[in-house]
């Protein structure tokens, strides 16, 4: 290993203890205190593994497939508020985690991934096992490296991790050639290192735009909170915040999919989800209101739809650690950069400091109008005594598990949106699912990695019978590590999402979505060496769930649910937020026009 | 298919606002990648690349500049600077041509192939534009012109119809007026 000789001569390497690089990436992990990481090895990483096989204060967990790492990773991340930790293999190991790593960045999830590489003397020469992972991935992640030498280790794993949690939280890749894993070099922990990035983001906002943005605040009359993903990212604190100040304003609180639970549901200021599938007061109140206060979403298309009549008369605030993310797809009126829970915790100060009131009377016009359209009751579904109806199941599986303490995470589709409409959340990190992607087979290795967080909760994948076979093989390692997630599997036996678009927007022309030779999930779940239940009509749906609950054991749960049901409410295609369907619209296959068939 | 014209004033912009051309100077951590990270950011986000000039500036600070010549509208620019600045290797970005203190330089070599009247209109031209001749045959010049990208630009459009056959250019550099760095 003739890197080393390169390496310059650091006061620190007099003293510091020399280890290999293996070593080195143990080490780091230990002391950026990581206490389980998700891998697979492979020829690129055998010496990793081989120093893992010492360190006993790492618990690693073997997926079965490395896409799965990276959304258990996710999941883990997400529920914890920490890092995620992947480690694989050089080229197929690296390029099966693609799809989380574009899902992590999408969705701001702190992820470390660190894959192996072929030694460097063979790298460009298309080596057994090679890929280009850092260029590759140098777009899907929010920072990446390639490491060649050992003596460089130690910082650009520790800043891999700074870089992943701070800012605007994201995936960092490390590639680590295996020629440095064996070479030797001097260890520096987290707090001896010099990043070789000058990467700071401001979390503090400036004060003349808060001073802007209460004024703003105090003189509206239908005030609006649209609140996102930012504020889970920003920690625990950020929701408690929240709540003060939503409290202090009595403005109503709406949520993006990824925002639920910063925001309790039991709240009555609580509107519920806003967007394409939100509800009807919530996006009335989107369109309506006069000044909106964004905290920490980012006007994804899903929750503007239609962007020219997008709510048009209201002035908006966006608080947003990512510059980028201010004025990208809505051009707002007061940009607030900074971390939510720093914002939050300057408006709150201005606000009382200026002995602003939220005022009863003013705001009792808005809320009255608010309530005439919760009246409309926008989640009402047609009930039936002898089938399953999907949003009956998430509604039971509500009633029955709302309280214990217990983590959701979802598939891609509508079981996706049932469970965000039907389910209810009053704390943050307590809902996982992949939002801007839509990875379908996210939930069932993200419940692997909640659950491994958090060994004494109740873990449910809410799932749909398509999505959850692109990772079922997952359910192996939830068997070998003991994890017993439960994935409630709403079989509708059709790609439920894909049939709504094509009922709604291809004259009902079901091209190849439904799903022919489903296998048995209950023989597969007992297969894999957990348990398999099935529900196939209402009566019998309690039950078995609370049955599924008691089992200490993974379970697979088929619940055979109405095949045609639609997701309603549903914002269609081309349509502004007051032009929402409901369930009871007559003929779904004439709302959306022609120019909205071609949108996404 | 016609689209229904905006239904409140605050999109508007989307189709009407003009594109402007944008200078940024950027500048980076000069490590193994960093060209890619933003020609990959300008590809992935589909933002033009007018010119592209890269070296590296101070070697003991590990910084390399990056000038990028771009268009966009006012809106498109401002997500690229604010792009720009998200990349983790990037130390500074600056967009030199709104600055007014700015300074654009470019340079080029100009082959004009010629014989008689247009030659001698060529190399009188060259003069006034204060172009270098690097190299002369009987029937050909080789032209070096510096200047703002405006005026080799027009010196070029000028050497067309005398004989242009090709021009190699460097793409913008830029730097700010007085005693201030980025
Ligand atoms: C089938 C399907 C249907 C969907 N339908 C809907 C729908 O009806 N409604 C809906 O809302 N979504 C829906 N989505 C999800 C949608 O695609 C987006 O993922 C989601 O709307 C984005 O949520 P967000 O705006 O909260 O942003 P996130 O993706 O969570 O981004 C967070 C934002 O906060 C910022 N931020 C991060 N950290 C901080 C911090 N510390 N402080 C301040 N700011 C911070 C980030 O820079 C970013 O701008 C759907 C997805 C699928 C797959
Ligand atoms: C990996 C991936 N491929 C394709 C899609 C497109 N897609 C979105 S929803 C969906 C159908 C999901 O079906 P299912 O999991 O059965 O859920 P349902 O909609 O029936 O509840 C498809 C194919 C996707 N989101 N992800």
């Amino acid at each position: 290993m003739s890197d080393i000789q390169h390496s310059p001569k650091t006061e620190a390497a007099d003293t510091a203890e020399i280890l290999t690089g293996a070593e080195i990436v143990v080490r780091c992990l230990v002391d950026q205190g990581v206490d389980v990481l998700f891998g697979y090895p492979g020829g690129a990483v055998l010496p990793i593994y081989d120093a893992l096989f010492h360190e006993p204060r790492l618990h690693h967990v073997l997926v079965r497939h490395e896409q799965g790492a990276a959304h258990a990773a996710e999941g883990y991340a997400r529920s914890t508020g920490r890092p995620g930790v992947v480690l694989v293999t050089s080229g197929p190991g690296a390029t099966n985690t693609i799809t989380g790593i574009v899902d992590a960045l999408m969705d701001s999830i702190p992820l470390v991934v660190l894959t192996g590489q072929v030694p460097t003397h063979l790298i460009g020469s298309d080596a057994f096992q090679e890929a280009d992972t850092v260029g590759i991935t140098r777009t899907c992640t929010k920072h990446n490296i390639l490491v060649k030498r050992a003596e460089d280790l130690p910082r650009a794993i520790h800043e891999a991790f700074h870089i992943a949690t701070t800012g605007r939280p994201g995936p960092v890749l490390v590639d680590i050639p295996k020629d440095v894993q064996f070479a030797r070099a001097p260890y520096q922990g987290p707090k001896e290192v010099r990043f070789a990035h000058v990467y700071a983001p401001r979390t503090k906002a400036d004060p003349a735009r808060i001073r802007e943005a209460v004024a703003l605040i105090a003189g509206a009359e239908r005030p609006l909170f649209y609140t996102g993903g930012g504020i889970i990212n920003a920690g625990p604190r950020a929701s408690a915040l929240l709540r003060e100040f939503a409290a202090l304003t009595g403005a109503p609180v709406t949520s993006t999919l990824m925002g639920l639970g910063a925001f309790p549901a039991a709240d009555p200021a609580w509107l519920g989800l806003v967007g394409m599938h939100g509800m009807f007061e919530a996006n009335h109140a989107m369109h309506d209101c006069d000044v909106m206060v964004c905290l920490g979403a980012r006007f994804d298309d899903r929750v503007t739809g239609r962007l020219d009549a997008f709510s048009p008369d209201s002035k908006k605030i966006h608080v947003d650690i990512d510059p980028s993310s201010i004025n990208k797809n809505v051009r707002v009126d007061v940009p607030i950069l900074g971390d939510a829970a720093s914002v939050l915790e300057d408006l709150i100060a201005v606000w009382k400091a200026e002995k602003r009131k939220g005022s009863k009377e003013k705001l009792a016009g808005w809320w009255k109008q608010i309530e005439t359209w919760r009246a409309r009751q926008c989640l009402r579904y047609r009930p039936s005594d002898t089938i399953i109806k999907p949003q009956y199941a998430i509604e039971r599986l509500y009633a029955l598990t709302k309280d214990r303490d217990v983590y959701i995470t979802t598939e891609v589709g509508q079981h996706q949106m049932w469970a965000a409409q039907f389910y209810r959340f009053e704390e943050p990190n307590r809902w996982m699912t992949s939002g801007g992607l839509g990875t379908m087979g996210y939930g069932l290795p993200a419940a692997v990695g909640v659950q491994l967080a958090h060994p004494n909760s109740l873990v449910i994948d809410i799932a749909g019978e398509a999505s959850v076979q692109m990772t079922m093989q997952e359910m192996s390692t939830a068997v070998q590590h003991d994890l017993p997630i439960k994935i409630f599997i709403l079989n509708n036996e059709w790609m439920g999402m894909v049939r709504q678009w094509q009922q709604l927007l291809h004259g009902e022309r079901y091209s190849h979505s439904y799903s022919a030779s489903l296998p048995d999930f209950v023989k597969l779940a007992e297969a894999y060496g957990g348990v398999g239940l099935r529900a196939e009509t209402p009566d019998e749906l309690d039950g078995l769930i609370e049955e599924m609950i008691d089992i200490p054991k993974p379970v697979i749960f088929d619940c055979k649910v109405e095949k045609s049901e639609n997701c309603f409410p549903m914002i269609p295609s081309g349509k502004a937020h007051n032009e929402m369907i409901l369930g009871d619209v007559e003929d779904i296959g004439s709302v959306v026009d022609e120019a909205g068939k071609r949108l996404v | 298919m016609s689209i229904e014209p905006p239904a409140s004033a605050y999109d508007m912009a989307h189709d009407v606002e003009i594109e402007t051309i944008a200078t940024f100077a950027v500048l980076v951590d000069n490590e193994p990648g960093v060209l890619h990270r933003v020609v990959g950011l300008f590809a992935a986000r589909g933002y033009n690349i007018e010119s592209l000039t890269v070296a590296e500036t101070d070697r003991a600070a590990h910084t390399s500049r990056i000038t990028v010549v771009t268009r966009g509208t006012r809106h498109v620019l401002a997500q690229i600077e604010a792009q720009l600045k998200n990349m983790v290797s990037t130390r500074y970005v600056q967009d030199v041509s709104r600055d007014p203190n700015g300074v654009e330089r470019e340079l080029a070599l100009v082959k004009v192939r010629g014989v008689g009247a247009e030659r001698v209109e060529a190399l009188r031209l060259a003069d006034i534009f204060r172009a270098r001749v690097i190299d002369t045959t009987s029937e050909s010049f080789i032209f070096e012109i510096t200047g703002a990208p405006s005026k080799v630009d027009k010196f070029t459009d000028l050497m067309r119809p005398l004989g242009l056959v090709e021009v190699s250019r460097t793409g913008v550099l830029s730097i700010e007026r007085g005693a201030e760095t980025l």
